[in-house]
């Protein structure tokens, strides 16, 4: 069933705030679309609407938690990571105090809302605060896990989620171990590490892929940090052609995280498929296509590359 | 605690003020000497904080929004037994537990761990909610600069605080009327406060912050305030009791040479 992330997360905190008195839900005037809002009903005292006013969220957040709550703040991922970092950094990280920061609408997958709205840069922005843990699942079931993960961790996270309806990677039967790299088809041509939406869109790649006779493994990284080291080196060993897709821009993500393990682990060239500078208004599946971050796009760059490889291996 | 009493608590306040600046060589001298009768006086006079409730949430708290003031807000825990008063000489000095600016995990009765302006007013906010939704009577005191009232989230933090009716909320603004690069009124002017916060919908009243018998009143009035939050502003010199500081925007964030040092603690009767 296809379900977007951010309805997944709605889902997970109606069920949250009925079992726990001390979880807390903020949003910044965009309780609708992050789906937080729909807890309120659940637990109206619990809810606070902080209006257009997200380093105030952050703060008021910080100020839960030191008294004993678990707060859960949403806004879109440009409003609640950019607009705020130092709020996070300063109020949130240096204290490790236990807020739950979830960023709908993330990558250019937000659409017609164009740049201002389209957060490229916000995993490279979380990552770097110390004792902040980010994640990005893909699909509904992953984004479950996710938040029941993060509910037994105690201190800060980042959630990426986003505004698309995805289809299932999972199923509800899945067992997660959201802290471990998830290898979501097997082949032997190249390793392929994705998060989020890029998950789906690698998947679709990956058929288009075997059609020529290409067939490639694809990792679903969900946790960017701490990232899963072991299990990238292992991967990393077991192919010598690698990959990373995230709808992001290639500094500071998930590319450069695996680049960071390969070059203390494994050391391989690692081609990163992102965003490489901004992108523009459009519908959703337009711009991915746009963008080569739809499953053709990212076949075609697979491909490209591994011709290129070829060609050189070859002379 | 008799007003006699609080002068002496708050004079060696300000000598711990001065010794611990001098001794690290850095620090914000101006702006703790400004608000320290405001400050001695909330922890021995107004809230309840003892050593032995200090690592609870079973007590009144204090956000230390303008969090260069960490010497006044040291000096105060050392005076209640919260902070070793030997520890106070180890202020900004490597593997310290008194860092530049306030950090709450080192101590229990460190409440926030501030620095940044502008954010720790927020935070008492998120205080105050939790206080309200814990159904308890504990009351949140967060003491802002002036200055830092500059900072737009200041406003956020106010208009959050008024809309929620946090009348368990106190914020005291140290109005000394200087910063870094200068007189606040040259610098930006973020006054008048009284009409600026009222128009936020908080309760305000204005006192000199020197004045013990004001702060009893304005406290007290405060605590009767019901539906919306109150501001105390507090009107101080900076650099209050040290004669070559008082009123100078230089003292901000210097220390004293050993010169200097000796006349401040001759200034206040201290060795």
């Amino acid at each position: 069933m296809a379900r977007a992330t951010r309805e997944a997360y709605g889902d997970e905190l109606i069920r949250l705030v009925q079992e726990n008195p001390k979880v807390v839900v903020l949003d910044a005037d965009l309780a609708g679309s992050t789906n937080s809002g729909r807890a309120a009903k659940y637990a109206p005292e619990r809810f606070f609407d902080m209006g257009i006013a997200e380093a105030n969220m952050i703060g008021v957040a910080a100020g839960l938690a030191a008294s004993g709550y678990i707060p859960f703040a949403s806004s879109f991922a440009m409003f609640c990571t950019g607009r705020v970092w130092e709020q996070i950094r300063n109020s949130l990280a240096y204290p490790g105090l236990n807020v739950k920061i979830v960023g709908s609408h993330s990558g250019i997958s937000v659409g017609e809302d164009g740049v201002t709205h389209q957060a490229i840069e916000d995993i490279a922005i979380m990552r770097d605060i110390t004792g902040l843990a980010v994640y990005a699942p893909c699909d509904q079931w992953e984004t479950k896990a996710v938040i029941r993960h993060v509910m037994e961790e105690n201190g800060p996270c980042y959630i990426r989620l986003g505004r698309a309806k995805v289809d299932d990677v999972f199923d509800e039967n899945k067992e997660f171990d959201i802290r471990k790299v998830n290898v979501v088809r097997k082949g032997t041509a190249a390793a392929v590490f994705c998060t989020g939406l890029m998950v789906q869109m690698t998947l679709k790649a990956a058929e288009i892929l075997k059609e020529e006779g290409i067939d490639i493994t694809v990792v679903d990284v969900c946790a960017i940090k701490p990232i899963d080291k072991e299990g990238v080196a292992r991967i990393l060993g077991e192919y010598d052609k690698i990959f990373t897709v995230e709808e992001h821009s290639i500094t500071g993500g998930l590319g450069s995280a695996i680049c960071e393990v390969a070059c203390s682990t494994v050391p391989r060239i690692v081609h990163r498929l992102g965003m490489f500078g901004f992108a523009e208004s459009g519908e959703w599946q337009q711009l991915l296509h746009e963008y080569k971050l739809d499953g053709e796009g990212i076949a075609e760059q697979i491909k490209g590359y591994l011709e290129m490889k070829s060609a050189t291996e070859t002379e | 605690m008799d007003y006699e009493a609080l002068r002496k608590i708050a004079n060696d306040v300000r000598i711990n003020i001065v010794k611990m600046v001098s001794n690290a060589k850095s620090g914000h001298p101006g702006g703790s000497l400004s608000a320290a009768d405001i400050v001695t006086f909330l922890y021995f006079n107004v809230m309840d904080i003892t050593a032995e409730n200090a690592g609870t949430l079973d007590r009144d708290r204090f956000v230390l929004s303008k969090g260069h003031a960490s010497p006044l807000l040291y000096a105060v825990l050392a005076e209640k037994g919260i902070i070793p008063k030997e520890e106070l000489l180890t202020f900004r000095i490597l593997h310290t537990r008194l860092q530049g600016h306030p950090d709450m995990n080192e101590f229990d009765g460190i409440d926030m761990t501030t620095g940044s302006l502008g954010q720790g007013l927020s935070a008492a906010v998120g205080m105050s909610l939790a206080n309200k939704l814990d159904g308890n009577d504990h009351r949140i005191y967060c003491l802002v600069g002036d200055g830092e009232s500059e900072e737009g989230q200041i406003w956020e933090a106010a208009m959050a605080a008024a809309h929620y009716k946090c009348d368990n909320l106190c914020a005291i603004i140290d109005w000394n009327g200087l910063q870094i690069d200068g007189k606040i009124e040259d610098v930006i002017g973020p006054a008048p406060f009284d009409t600026k916060f009222e128009a936020f919908g908080w309760h305000t009243i204005n006192v000199d912050g020197h004045d013990f018998a004001q702060l009893e009143k304005a406290f007290a009035e405060a605590k009767t305030v019901k539906g919306k939050p109150t501001c105390i502003i507090a009107k101080t010199i900076k650099g209050k009791g040290v004669s070559f500081m008082e009123n100078v925007a230089d003292w901000h964030g210097k220390a004293p040479n050993a010169e200097l040092t000796a006349v401040a603690l001759k200034d206040l009767g201290g060795e």
